[in-house]
């Protein structure tokens, strides 16, 4: 807490611009996890984070998980060298890809050499994240349902001469044929800019 | 949501100029295929134009948050048809089509400079080069949710209507309405707030644009007002506690105040910018919520009716109650947070909220307070959430919820029975009747054909009615009291009453 205090007061640096996303990231792909069912609403629990009540899992292999891609985040963004991440769905069985959640990231390069901090309010940052995580939440009333009990992948998009780093392998977009798309809100910290959106299979009539 | 994709598909269908799903391939395409064209994994075949391959397919932009309102998104044709029927030939660019089929489609052609150009594009469109980009993936998967777990949200779709238990419930309730009215040209919108039943024993209804009051002893109609512009509607009603006024909430965001006896209308308050959606009665205090998410506190008896506002949503105003002490005022949005603000201002001279609830994950339009113990409030959420939440707002604990597997628009507690009743959508529109504080299903009555809106309690407490999508009103006799028993109760409240009688002396 003590820490947010003094963030308030220095505005927006690289750093804290590219830990604010990765946090982003963490709760926003908690939530997917628990509104789409991909795991027993049992196994989340409640946090109070960005003013709201989110639900984020217990599972330790599946934290252990989320954390190493969320570390792994924060350190591209930091260098300006992820440009995407995705959420990718697909059904157990046919390993058909059913709904793909795709967050673009627009990151000022220029921040890089920068000393001052930006101006941003944690507050309207804050605000803007309540925003996509509530729409996130509300994306259940439209999208299908996931009939098979599905899995879920994520992917980085990288600039093409960064290393691999171990534990990471290269893969295709797992694009899903015949989508339908809808584009939420996105928000800035002025250094990054994350927009989300999410495409699902079209529904083919009975 | 079947009836929100059928209605989607069904325009899709009729507009003609979208490809048509589920057709035979087109010839090129067919050949496309043959020749094994180059292309994303799941993408083959399927766009006839090179830049498109690197795009998702058929981007739309709704202009409101997706699923929070009824209006269908619009799709925008990005392909040339599937199919060799041309309907609309002013969309198709016929000779960039002819040339494509014409020349076998060999990307090696491409001229260098063509080449820069596509590249150039794709930079411009996806913000960076996709050609470039290297896609990683974290090997390892996490196990997988454990066997046999199947996703819960299917109970939402699938629900199978439970055989009536063996369980005795103890007093019959029946399970068909007593009555059921028409309510033509009831607005099928979750956020408003329709029906309300008076002290009176007079039941009105905002029907599109008119309001209507009904005579639940004599059976008569009263066409009470109709607004002037045909495109506005009526949003609010709510009857004074008295029953002799009738404040009503507009989509041109008016609250008006009318006489009953005379018909006539007595004041029109103008304050908010937007809809208001929302309305509660204290003694002559008139609080109404609209749909920028603020307050507002009105005394009808003064000129400066606008004494007070309220800022503590995002999104609007919903749910709206007073509690019967007068001490508190809950309210619920759309931005999934119940406030629960206190009947004074507090030292700063604003109002702020004593509590805040942010555990439903989505709009909260069901708001009501329990009778018998005092500061318990009843939440329930929209689709997202569908749970009932039962809070001591003097604590700030929640003190049960429980999942209603369906939508919940209304709440109302019924003090015959220490029992509380819910409405719901999708899939059965039922009403739920609970008891309290065990949180257990009484029974459930059927019978509406599309979500209930809206629910109001009797004058007496024992019948509840409900208005529906369906455009009808039911009313379920519910909370009857046996005879005997409310002989008892009579009985009992006024033993009490002598008590205090001798207690002053």
């Amino acid at each position: 807490m003590a820490r947010q205090a003094v963030r308030e007061q220095q505005g927006i640096t690289l750093r804290g611009s590219a830990e604010i996303v990765a946090e982003f990231f963490s709760y926003g792909i908690n939530s997917i996890l628990y509104q789409r069912g991909i795991y027993p609403p049992e196994t989340f629990t409640r946090v109070q984070k960005y003013g709201l009540t989110l639900l984020v899992t217990t599972d330790p292999e599946l934290k252990n998980y989320l954390n190493n891609v969320v570390e792994q985040m924060k350190e591209w963004l930091c260098k300006c060298l992820v440009q995407r991440l995705v959420v990718v769905i697909s059904s157990i069985e046919s390993n058909e890809v059913l709904e793909r959640w795709q967050f673009d990231i627009e990151c000022d390069k220029t921040a890089k050499d920068e000393t001052v901090p930006r101006e941003k309010s944690q507050k309207a940052i804050q605000d803007e994240i309540r925003s996509v995580i509530r729409q996130i939440t509300a994306t259940v009333t439209f999208l299908p349902l996931l009939e098979t009990a599905c899995a879920f992948d994520l992917l980085i998009y990288t600039d093409k001469d960064m290393a691999v780093p171990e534990k990471w392998e290269e893969s295709g977009p797992q694009f899903i044929a015949n989508s339908e798309e809808v584009r939420l809100r996105s928000f800035t910290t002025t250094i990054h800019k994350v927009n989300s959106m999410v495409a699902y299979k079209k529904d083919s009539f009975p | 949501m079947a009836h929100l994709v059928f209605e989607a598909d069904l325009h899709g269908l009729l507009k003609l100029d979208t490809p048509i799903p589920n057709a035979p391939l087109a010839r090129w395409q067919r050949k496309a295929k043959e020749s094994g064209a180059p292309g994303p994994g799941a993408d083959a075949g399927v766009s006839p134009m090179k830049p498109a391959n690197r795009l998702p397919s058929g981007s739309k932009t709704p202009g409101r948050t997706p699923g929070k309102s009824a209006s269908k998104i619009q799709s925008t044709p990005t392909k040339a048809g599937g199919d060799r029927y041309i309907p609309n030939r002013s969309t198709m660019q016929m000779d960039m089509a002819n040339f494509l089929l014409t020349k076998e489609n060999d990307p090696a052609e491409d001229s260098p400079t063509k080449k820069e150009q596509q590249k150039a594009w794709a930079v411009n469109l996806n913000g960076f080069d996709v050609e470039e980009a290297k896609i990683l993936r974290l090997s390892g998967k996490p196990q997988n949710a454990p066997e046999g777990y199947q996703n819960n949200l299917k109970v939402l779709y699938s629900q199978k209507t439970t055989p009536t238990s063996s369980r005795k419930n103890g007093r019959y309730i029946p399970s068909m309405p007593d009555r059921i009215l028409d309510a033509p040209e009831i607005r099928n919108d979750y956020y408003l707030n329709l029906i309300d039943w008076s002290s009176q024993n007079f039941l009105a209804v905002a029907l599109d644009n008119s309001v209507y009051l009904w005579n639940c002893t004599s059976g008569e109609i009263i066409h009470l007002l109709q607004m002037e512009h045909p495109d506005d509607y009526v949003s609010s009603v709510s009857w004074v506690k008295e029953g002799n006024y009738l404040a009503v909430g507009t989509s041109n965001a008016e609250v008006q105040l009318w006489d009953i006896q005379q018909q006539k209308r007595l004041r029109n308050m103008v304050s908010h910018s937007s809809r208001v959606g929302s309305l509660s009665w204290n003694s002559y205090i008139l609080s109404s919520g609209a749909r920028t998410g603020h307050i507002h506190h009105h005394d009808v008896r003064v000129a400066e009716h606008h004494v007070a506002t309220l800022s503590g949503h995002t999104q609007e105003v919903c749910g709206l109650k007073w509690s019967l002490d007068g001490r508190y005022l809950a309210s619920g949005g759309n931005d999934n947070l119940v406030n629960i603000w206190p009947a004074t201002q507090g030292d700063s001279g604003d109002y702020a909220p004593v509590q805040t609830f942010t555990q439903h994950q989505g709009a909260v339009k069901a708001v009501a307070w329990c009778p018998w113990q005092s500061n318990v409030l009843a939440t329930g959420g929209g689709t997202s959430d569908r749970h009932i939440r039962i809070w001591n707002v003097c604590s700030g604990t929640c003190l049960s919820a429980v999942d209603a597997h369906s939508q919940v628009c209304s709440i109302l507690w019924s003090t015959n029975y220490k029992e509380f009743i819910s409405g719901h959508g999708f899939v059965q529109n039922q009403l739920v009747i609970w008891k309290y504080p065990t949180m257990t299903k009484v029974t459930e009555l059927r019978g509406h054909t599309a979500r209930v809106l809206n629910l109001t309690m009797s004058p007496d407490g024992s019948m509840v009615a409900s208005a529906a999508a369906d455009e009808t009103l039911r009313f379920w006799r519910c909370f009857e009291m046996d005879p005997i028993k409310k002989k008892e109760k009579e009985k009992a409240n006024s033993a009490k009453t002598s008590i205090i009688h001798q207690g002053i002396r």
